[in-house]
């Protein structure tokens, strides 16, 4: 067995700072976060990882709606069963108000980038107010077909409304919550330039997140009442 | 390795309340150690079932009497009636699958080990890796209580195997034993889990990704990196669809939907919609569950094995004292794997139906991950090749995977040939395939693992003569039982059956049904030899350093164990590629990854072009 070995000899070192190509632009061992910047540690930053952790996560939602529609397909397919839907009307409002619910927040993201910090604020909260609309929009929705006698189970269409309708209005649970925080956020004054990065960054996340939900629902409906199988 | 080569970061103190450090815990290290643990009870309970199984295949009809007191709805009179062992194999099959092979490579070892071998300080999103230990465990809770609340006395569970195939999964209660709240419960524990994989994943792309110290990059990482990160995108991409499968599947049993529902069943004596209990239900499609489950299973075999793989490079390079062969060719075949892996899920489902020339399709991909799969195996026969090799415990068990892996391997290459498939689906032939591959190569992957780095998470050594005993029985048994079972299915002895007495074709089989049977029970006593050693060598074994097996990645720069925050408050630098071993020229036969380049290789030539990477 090996032995125990607890360090290695050194090989012949390069002087320090003799900026061998592994070094940093900032020289050697010098603390960071403060001082002038690197890139380093601006790629590393907690910012960047908000960025790439909701891409990530979008990815993930995708394939759960890539599974259900292509469920949606096969079944369409599968059997003689399928009586379309009338589309209830009330659907248009909700896809008005998730559209507009995005240009909304867009620009409360530049808002933010420009410094505005009031005018920042009240661009969420009337997102958030079109979010909670467009849900309550779809629960209308529900209940005009539910006042039709259409459930669940009455054929294979309506059980694929209602499932993709709940699932996509679970994932905007998630876009709320996360404009419900950025609005909390927004009263705390930052003043120093991390914190500034690191909100902006939070900020990024949610409204891409936000504007996936709205391209998701116009998908959605565009499966659910414009596509026709041959 | 001087202090001043390193860059101060803040020091995250650890936290000292016993509940947030071990309990609550937000360190990916301690996080990792968990999620081991849960894997070595599940595998416990695995393990058991699966000698019930053994003991009720071999000696059919004998009296047990503590099975009698034990499960007296499932073995009346000490007898295991053919509900309970199907839900035994269910059970089985679903815990070995989801809370062994799936737990322990990723979210354990991955966990621990991934933020270290990338000079990270933890993970990218603490809170996130915490929730998925913690949704994991909810999941595990779930499915073990399915064994109490089945909903049949005679059945400990649901009865559907591990893929839980439609429609009789859909049907609820109306389908018979083992069909009513323990369907349930197995699928709502399924769909936890995927939620808790998908936190896991998330966290260990975006650490990969975003975290990787100065210096570290992505080709200087070492191949057990580009496993994790490889079967964190797998786990990414396919557990949404079994969600979304299992979602569709709990609306049929639950809401009345008929996704997966054919119309006009006739179940247990009923014709659907002739009674309320069992509604009436119109053109689902049985095999739209096969393709969103297998869309995922195919994948998950390999989420499964990924790992093991990584955890083999590394530990043959290391014990080898050579560089790994093809460090390039080893990243792409990782990704070829990973790749193809979504596009033949249809092999599963050769006898469905399907038209001959998906089937076609289906086969010559599937064919074709023999190509990647091989570049690894010949690749680490190469690293083999002419090496003066040091026979610790975790090399025998990273040789060991490499042989099963081949064993395992070749099958299905049989398997993957829509022709020869048809007579062998469903049979013991299957089952020696991928209890090879799937099963039992993961695991001596995670003793490879366990072997290896237990100095590193406990400082102690693990003790060698027994990991070597545990080495020997255990690649002995894993053969003396599975290679039987490709001769049992080649005679057609089908998977899934409680007991072969009424077929007379199959009657010449038993004594090896017996034999296999014998050898299961020694193989599984002996891994007690391995809880043993992992026990006492936490409190006993022999005190390690920070880099007993003299190895060159940056886990082996810091403490054995690691400090709270891995680096004691520095982040390493790196200067090279994970596996300079012999260097020609350099003082030791094996150069850290922390060792800054000398003044020779800077200036260019000398004879180590064949270690860069
Ligand atoms: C060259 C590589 C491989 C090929 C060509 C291959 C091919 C196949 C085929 C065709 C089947 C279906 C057999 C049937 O059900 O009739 C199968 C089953 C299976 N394979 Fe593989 N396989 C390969 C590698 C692997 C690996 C690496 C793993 C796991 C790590 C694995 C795990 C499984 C499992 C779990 C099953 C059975 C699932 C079940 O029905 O319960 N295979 N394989
Ligand atoms: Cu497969």
């Amino acid at each position: 067995m090996a032995t125990t070995v607890t360090g290695t000899k050194p090989l012949t070192k390069t002087g320090l700072g003799g900026g061998s190509k592994g070094r940093g632009p900032n020289g050697n061992g010098s603390p960071k976060r403060n001082g002038h910047r690197d890139a380093f540690f601006d790629a590393r930053s907690a910012a960047n990882r908000y960025r790439i952790g909701m891409w990530v996560a979008m990815a993930s939602i995708l394939m759960l709606f890539t599974a259900l529609s292509s469920a949606y397909i096969v079944r369409a397919a599968s059997a003689n069963d399928w009586q379309p839907l009338r589309m209830p009307r009330v659907l248009l409002l909700s896809t008005a108000l998730i559209i507009v619910s995005s240009i909304t927040l867009e620009f409360a993201r530049r808002k933010l980038k420009a410094g505005q910090q009031s005018a920042h604020k009240s661009l969420l909260v009337l997102t958030t107010l079109l979010g909670l609309g467009f849900l309550g929009s779809q629960v209308f929705a529900w209940k005009e077909l539910a006042q039709q006698g259409i459930y669940i189970t009455s054929n294979p269409h309506s059980s694929f409304f209602y499932l993709l309708t709940a699932t996509h209005g679970a994932h905007l649970l998630g876009g709320l919550a996360g404009l419900g925080f950025l609005t909390l956020r927004s009263r705390l004054r930052t003043d120093d330039e991390l914190a500034a990065t690191k909100s902006q960054a939070q900020t990024d996340a949610v409204s891409l997140y936000w504007h996936f939900m709205d391209v998701l629902w116009i998908y959605l409906f565009v499966l659910l009442f414009f596509w026709r199988q041959v | 390795m001087s202090a001043e080569t390193h860059e101060a970061v803040h020091r995250h103190e650890p936290p000292t309340s016993f509940i947030r450090k071990y309990i609550f815990s937000l360190d990916h290290k301690v996080i990792g150690i968990q999620y081991i643990i849960l894997a070595l009870v599940a595998v416990i309970v695995g393990m058991t079932m699966s000698v019930l199984m053994r003991m009720n295949l071999s000696w059919p009809g004998t009296n047990w009497p503590i099975l009698a007191t034990l499960f007296p709805g499932g073995a009346p009179g000490g007898v295991i009636n053919p509900e309970f062992y199907l839900s035994l194999v269910t059970m089985h099959g679903t815990i070995m699958v989801f809370f062994v092979l799936t737990t322990a490579p990723q979210g354990g070892f991955g966990n621990y080990f991934l933020p270290i071998q990338i000079g990270a300080e933890d993970m990218a999103f603490p809170v996130l890796n915490m929730l998925s230990f913690w949704v994991t465990l909810v999941g595990f809770i779930v499915i073990l209580s399915a064994i109490f609340f089945s909903g049949s006395a005679s059945t400990i569970g649901p009865i559907g195997g591990w893929t839980g195939y439609a429609p009789l999964s859909a049907l609820g209660q109306i389908a018979g034993p083992g069909q009513g709240m323990g369907m349930n419960l197995w699928i709502i524990s399924i769909a936890i889990f995927c939620v808790g994989s998908l936190l896991g994943a998330l966290n260990f792309i975006t650490t990969l990704l975003n975290m990787r110290t100065r210096g570290m990059s992505l080709m200087r990482m070492p191949l057990t990196c580009w496993a994790w990160f490889t079967t964190a995108v797998l786990a990414l991409l396919s557990f949404p669809v079994l969600l979304g499968g299992g979602i569709l599947l709990l609306l049929d049993r639950l809401a009345g939907t008929s996704f997966f529902i054919p119309g006009g069943l006739y179940v247990s004596g009923i014709l659907s919609g002739t009674t309320p209990s069992f509604p009436i239900h119109t053109g689902g499609s049985p095999i739209l569950w096969q393709h969103l489950f297998w869309f995922f299973g195919h994948p998950e075999v390999y989420i499964a094995i990924l790992p093991g793989m990584g955890a083999t490079s590394h530990i043959l390079s290391t014990f080898a004292r050579k560089p790994v062969f093809g460090y390039r060719a080893m990243v792409f075949a990782i990704f070829a794997i990973g790749l193809l892996g979504f596009f033949v899920w249809g092999h599963h489902m050769f006898i469905s139906g399907m038209s001959p020339y998906s089937a076609m399709t289906f086969s010559i991909l599937t064919l074709s991950i023999g190509v990647p799969s091989a570049v690894k195996t010949f690749n680490w026969l190469g690293t083999l090749w002419g090496a003066r090799i040091r026979f610790t415990t975790p090399m025998l068990f990273a040789i060991g995977f490499v042989s099963l892996f081949v064993a395992g391997g070749i099958t299905g290459l049989v398997l993957g040939q829509t022709s020869l498939d048809l007579p062998m689906h469903d049979t013991y032939f299957v089952l020696a395939h991928f209890h090879l591959v799937m099963g039992v190569a993961s695991i001596f992957g995670m003793f490879a693992a366990t072997y290896f780095w237990f100095p590193k998470m406990f400082g102690r050594m693990m003790s060698e003569r027994l990991g070597k005993i545990h080495f020997w029985i255990t690649f002995v048994g894993v053969y003396c039982i599975f290679v039987p079972m490709h001769v049992m299915g080649l005679v057609g002895m089908p998977r899934r059956y409680a007991q072969f007495t009424e077929y007379t074709f199959l009657s010449r089989l038993h004594p090896l049904v017996v034999f296999v049977s014998v050898v299961a029970i020694i193989t599984v006593l002996t891994q007690f030899i391995f809880y043993f050693n992992l026990i006492w060598s936490i409190f006993k074994g022999k005190k390690a350093g920070a880099n007993p097996w003299e190895a060159t990645t940056l886990e082996w720069t810091t403490a054995s164990p690691p400090p709270h925050d891995n680096f004691a408050g520095v982040l390493p630098v790196v200067y090279r590629g994970p596996y300079e071993f012999a260097v020609p020229g350099a003082p030791n036969d094996f150069v850290m990854q922390t060792e800054p380049e000398t003044e020779t290789e800077r200036v260019g030539g000398n004879g180590h072009n064949g270690h860069r990477h």
